[in-house]
């Protein structure tokens, strides 16, 4: 559906060339929520800004539904766009237009006649849950509200492609929740492939099927979100998952930890606590949970439990084998003493 | 410096022809300015380096050509245009005949405003815009043009505000208005009754476009 290849963005700056995206590829399939998270200046920004030539890249090539972009004229790209949505950070509202009127505008740019365009804005008012803010300005709107007219306004023209650039970093929690709902409903409904960036991975965790992780420029980690959150692979990409499932046991209880410490992570349906005393059954070891939690990714359980085994070093050695055994991923994080 | 009643009753129809006079300078000189400057304000803002329009050359031709205008002195841009006053109107004394080089000297100034403006919408709307693949028309008609008002209306009225002032000097081109009788009788004459009469009605002008001015960009700003 859209492909990214070798795409480079270098900026000349008063000091020198910046080099924003470095030969990033990536295919995203239709209909996928895709995320990418990195922190500012990873350069997803400006990848993402690529992909509907905001910026026009340096070098590589941009492939929406097989035309590559880059190649494309002026009023060949304009056209393109009409099926490219893209909602931002700060929504990007007319001020001085109404929630209508703003709606209404990205219909006059497809040139849609007039007739049509009262019917379609109501009908995308409604998907919203805004008809009732129909002929207010902006200003008036609260955040949450703002972003459901960019979100109406993006899909006006039923594109196939929906681009959102930190559409929630604006927003409240509870607000965020809310958007990040109405975009997995649109997502759904409208079979929608969805590109985002942000920097909060409870949004990719939220709604995302596969996801990138961005550090100056590169992708350095990509996958699946079940696979990236059971298996982090950087140092940068584990920080991340810490800031929304976060298994750090305090320093002074670690200290006092005398037994083998031990993370175990459970994928899918797997059982976690039946295996672990079916394991403590049969080993001569003592467990003792420190930690622990089933997190919910996509609907699909991922269980995590930091625990001491405490007993025989031969026993905890035929316990921890016991585990592997039974599909479960043991990271021993100290050994007894 | 008493106020005589007498003279004021006597140079009435002197003072109203005057303020006619300043009157049709003001509007043709501002109709101009906006004709041609609200376009010329677009464009050189559209020139932009990342806008729709980007085009260095023409921006730093228009540039040049406004602040080539503009950095000429009022009165001797109002001289050095006699021939072409006498080309356009046929003569070149009177306020049509003034209209002329107040329209040039106001097209580059309002047209300055008008770029201004427009920079102080935030540039993410306009990407907004062209992302939803809004053509340049449209861009400039349902996104600038709206977003920009209130501060139009502002410009609209400096404009306004220092067209009278640099009315006054027509009197030069014999082109008369509030301003010129205010330098002939006060000025040269000493004559203070009129002096006085003229300043105020000066200072009432400005002060009714100024306001109205405030008011009408505050009306119609919607954030």
């Amino acid at each position: 559906m859209i492909e990214i290849e070798n795409l480079t963005k270098t900026y000349t700056t008063k000091y020198g060339t910046v080099t924003g995206v470095d030969q990033v590829s990536l295919t995203v399939e239709e209909g996928e929520i895709f995320g990418i998270v990195g922190y500012s200046g990873a350069g997803k920004s400006s990848l993402i800004r690529c992909i509907n030539l905001l910026e026009r890249p340096t070098s590589g090539a941009v492939r929406v539904g097989g035309s590559d972009l880059t190649n494309l004229s002026g009023e060949q790209l304009r056209k393109a766009r009409l099926k490219i949505g893209m909602i931002f950070q700060h929504f990007h509202l007319i001020s001085q237009k109404t929630v209508y009127d703003n709606i209404a505008f990205a219909l006059r740019a497809a040139g849609t006649p007039p007739k049509k365009i009262r019917e379609r804005v109501d009908a995308l008012l409604e998907m919203v849950g805004l008809a009732d803010k129909r002929n207010v300005f902006p200003g008036q709107l609260s955040g949450g509200q703002k972003q459901r007219v960019g979100i109406a306004r993006a899909l006006a023209n039923d594109p196939t492609v929906l681009l959102c650039d930190e559409a929630t970093s604006a927003l409240d929690p509870n607000t965020t929740l809310s958007i990040l709902q109405l975009l997995k409903d649109i997502n759904r409904k409208l079979n929608i492939t969805i590109i985002l960036i942000t920097h909060e991975m409870n949004v990719v965790k939220e709604i995302c099927d596969r996801m990138a992780v961005m550090q100056d420029g590169r992708v350095i980690e990509e996958g699946a979100v079940y696979d990236v959150f059971a298996s982090p692979e950087t140092e940068l990409t584990r920080e991340f998952i810490s800031s929304v499932v976060s298994f750090d046991v305090p320093e002074p209880v670690l200290a006092s930890v005398s037994g083998t410490l031990i993370r175990v992570l459970f994928r899918g349906n797997a059982a976690g606590e039946g295996i672990i005393s079916d394991m403590l059954q049969h080993y001569g070891v003592k467990g003792n949970f420190l930690h622990g939690a089933i997190e919910y990714i996509q609907e699909k359980p991922l269980g995590i439990f930091v625990m001491e085994l405490a007993g025989q070093p031969a026993e905890v050695t035929d316990a921890l084998r016991y585990l592997e055994n039974r599909q479960a991923t043991v990271e021993v994080m100290k050994y007894g003493r | 410096m008493g106020v005589e009643w007498g003279r004021i009753v006597e140079l009435w129809p002197d003072i109203q022809q005057a303020f006619f006079e300043t009157l049709i300078m003001i509007s043709i000189s501002f109709g101009v300015a906006f004709l041609v400057g609200l376009p010329l304000g677009i464009l050189l803002f559209a020139t932009e380096r990342g806008l729709f329009w980007e085009n260095r050359f023409a921006k730093s031709v228009l540039g040049f050509i406004a602040n080539m205008i503009r950095s000429i002195p009022f009165i001797i841009l109002l001289v050095a245009l006699i021939p072409l006053t006498n080309l356009i109107v046929g003569t070149t004394i009177g306020p049509y005949a003034a209209s002329v080089s107040l329209s040039v000297a106001a097209i580059p100034f309002f047209a300055r405003l008008v770029e201004t403006s427009f920079r102080e919408i935030d540039k993410g709307i306009i990407e907004a815009a062209t992302a939803v693949g809004a053509t340049p028309m449209m861009i400039i008609k349902d996104v600038l043009l709206p977003e920009a008002k209130p501060s139009l209306i502002q410009g609209i009225t400096l404009t306004l505000i220092s067209l009278i002032a640099y009315s006054a000097m027509a009197g030069v081109v014999g082109g008369g208005g509030i301003g010129d009788l205010a330098i002939r009788f006060g000025y040269y004459r000493y004559d203070n009754t009129i002096m006085i009469v003229t300043v105020l009605i000066l200072i009432v002008l400005v002060q009714v476009i100024q306001q109205a001015g405030d008011w009408t960009s505050k009306i119609i700003d919607k954030r």
